[in-house]
């Protein structure tokens, strides 16, 4: 085992793919010799040289599809898009490109693509640079939805999603990148669609992703001083979601808080509340709540942006709130 | 400048005329019914996809437009599974899935029909990337229109094949209408390919009703591609004999521009040379009856082939 970052973890996970498959190559703003804005791809150029490790010009739609037409013809490119906002000037080739020609083509082809990018708040950026977008790419069929919250999770993932046939997004969030955790030193994957139950617990089931994790474990330790055993799931993956392992929590015990960072009007957290509605009404004891970012571009001011996202204090209150 | 064989011409009209052939019967089968939803018809551009497409390897991509059954054909596609496509039934080549605007045939190196103006260019230049690192000497040929010159994937995309030197050529089919747009209201500089001087790559203009010259022009442009020094721009002129679908009957476009451009068909180009090179017009009549026959199996086949299954379906969408 090895404490890592999460940015050193994502880094080893490229490194490791790109030395084992030889199509594997990345593509994106800077990641060349500067080694990218959060130094993910830092030492990759170096290794792997110009044709592998690929500086564009400020052209988001346009590299971005053509990682999607180099994955039809059979490469696996990594493609880094710098802030989740920025990849809204890619959305026809995510979306009506990279998403549908597996589909369209009667599945004679298929787009084993990644798109890395990141999201959230916490650094000032304001409104264009902190947002947390999962909803739009959750929302169209053919993509692939990944958030992991530790250096673990990430370098499994991406792995996987590397391998992964099908176009994948891995949102990985900008105040992460220099958290710690354990990396074993031998090679491992992580499945996509697979939840991870962070901390196990009897009273209420805490279902989140991403920097969530880590605010709703806080809140945890806190509930857990007041008697309270909370259990918290870590999503993981939200295309495909684990959904069995939701169910089997709620089941155990009767009440739902769903946390994430995005607004919470059309967020993830509604689609995971109605779907356990519906299959999971009678485990229910109280309606399942959301904990949710407001509706509200980001404000750069630190105390506005701030009160924008849920806080340990926000999640534990939802919690005792339950009764 | 290489001179086109008879028997390369001979092919050619053949081509040609099997398209013109193509769209009009499909038509018939969409005004029966058989065909739904949008059909944007290649007829008059012909020779664009006929004179460029015969130049590439077979195992060459090309990438294509919402325009998309004349290059299909071109690639050498079975007119069968063309039909049985737009028919949308299970046998199409897409087995009913993607239809007209997304025609695509991966064995034979056709990335696709794109229903998106300007959607497969980015494909296109990411498919030139793919190639030339797998260190292979194929190139990727990409249709667009006049109307797609103006999305800025286009812009983006050639200056950055041009930075990269793709292997990738990029073939604009102006016949002068973006659906009712005319390109005079939309460009100021009328000739499209002089737009390659802002990438630093080379451009040019051709007839593009004149699949001869448009083949023999294909020459230098393949080589430098296959050669790693980069993509050309080539702008084909042509004009559609039609609206811009099967249900626009085109009433803004001038009627002796029409009747212009129908004087100069791309079909009548190449059998006037097929005749001057001293081919009988018996073996010219033996072409367009093997193009009926064709034709006729191609409708046969797609009414006879089944709806493509519900259950299958249901089946293979259920873990999207």
């Amino acid at each position: 085992m090895a404490m890592l970052k999460y940015r050193d973890a994502l880094r080893l996970a490229i490194k490791e793919e790109m030395e084992r498959d030889p199509l594997v190559f990345c593509i994106g703003e800077g990641i060349g010799e500067r080694g990218g804005s959060y130094k993910v791809t830092d030492q990759l150029f170096k290794q792997f040289g110009p044709e592998r490790v690929i500086d564009t010009p400020i052209s988001e739609a346009s590299f971005v599809g053509m990682a999607a037409g180099a994955a039809i013809v059979g490469n696996r490119p990594i493609v880094e898009v710098l802030f989740v906002d920025f990849t809204c000037l890619a959305l026809d080739q995510v979306f009506n490109q990279a998403a549908k020609y597996r589909f369209m083509s009667g599945g004679q082809g298929s787009v084993p693509m990644v798109l890395r990018t990141q999201g959230g708040t916490g650094n000032s950026l304001a409104a264009q640079h902190s947002q947390s977008l999962e909803a739009l790419f959750y929302h169209i069929p053919g993509l692939k939805l990944v958030m992991p919250s530790t250096p673990y999770d990430a370098k499994g993932l991406l792995k996987s999603s590397i391998r992964d046939d099908d176009p994948v997004i891995f949102i990985e969030h900008k105040l992460l990148y220099m958290t710690e955790g354990e990396v074993p030193e031998q090679e491992y994957l992580i499945p996509l669609g697979k939840a991870d139950v962070k901390r196990e617990g009897t009273d209420v089931t805490l279902v989140t992703y991403s920097h969530m994790t880590l605010k709703c474990l806080e809140a945890a330790e806190r509930l857990a001083s007041e008697g309270v055993q909370a259990e918290v799931i870590d999503l993981r993956c939200l295309v495909p979601m684990d959904k069995e392992c939701i169910l089997a929590s709620v089941k155990k015990t009767g009440k739902l808080v769903i946390v994430h960072e995005a607004c919470k009007r059309g967020g993830v957290g509604g689609d995971v509340a109605a779907m356990v509605v519906e299959d999971a009404f009678f485990d229910l004891d109280r309606p399942p709540v959301r904990v949710a970012g407001k509706n509200t571009p980001i404000p750069f001011s630190l105390n506005l942006e701030k009160l924008c996202v849920p806080s340990v204090d926000d999640i534990v209150e939802a919690v005792r709130a339950l009764g | 400048m290489e001179e086109v064989s008879v028997d390369l011409a001979r092919m050619m009209y053949e081509l040609t005329l099997t398209i013109r052939r193509f769209e009009e019967t499909a038509i018939e089968q969409y005004r029966l019914g058989n065909i739904r939803g949008y059909f944007h018809p290649y007829i008059g551009e012909e020779a664009i996809a006929v004179g460029v497409i015969s130049a590439l390897g077979l195992d060459d991509y090309i990438v294509s437009t919402h325009r998309g059954h004349g290059h299909a054909i071109a690639k050498g596609h079975d007119t069968r599974l063309v039909m049985a496509e737009l028919f949308g039934k299970a046998t199409g080549y897409c087995k009913g899935r993607g239809g007209s605007m997304h025609v695509s045939n991966l064995a034979q190196f056709n990335l696709g029909a794109n229903g998106i103006v300007g959607g497969g260019i980015p494909l296109a230049t990411g498919a030139a990337m793919g190639i030339r690192q797998k260190g292979s000497h194929q190139v990727v040929v990409c249709f667009f229109s006049d109307g797609a010159c103006n999305n800025g994937v286009f812009h983006e995309c050639l200056n950055m094949a041009a930075i990269f030197k793709l292997p990738v050529l990029y073939v604009i089919e102006n016949n002068h209408y973006a659906v009712s747009t005319p390109v005079e209201q939309s460009t100021l500089v009328q000739d499209l390919s002089k737009r390659s001087e802002s990438y630093g790559i080379p451009g040019l203009s051709l007839d593009g009703n004149d699949a001869l010259q448009i083949h023999r022009a294909m020459e230098e442009p393949l080589r430098r591609a296959r050669a790693g020094e980069g993509p050309t721009l080539i702008e084909c002129k042509t004009y559609r004999h039609g609206g811009h679908h099967i249900n626009d009957p085109g009433a803004y476009m001038p009627q002796e521009d029409l009747t212009r451009w129908k004087a100069h068909d791309p079909i009548n180009v190449l059998r006037d040379h097929l005749t001057a090179a001293g081919v009988a017009e018996a073996e010219i009549e033996t072409i367009r009856t093997r193009v009926e026959a064709g034709m006729a199996k191609a409708v046969e086949f797609a009414i006879q082939s089944p709806q493509p299954s519900e259950v299958d379906f249901l089946q293979e969408i259920a873990s999207l």
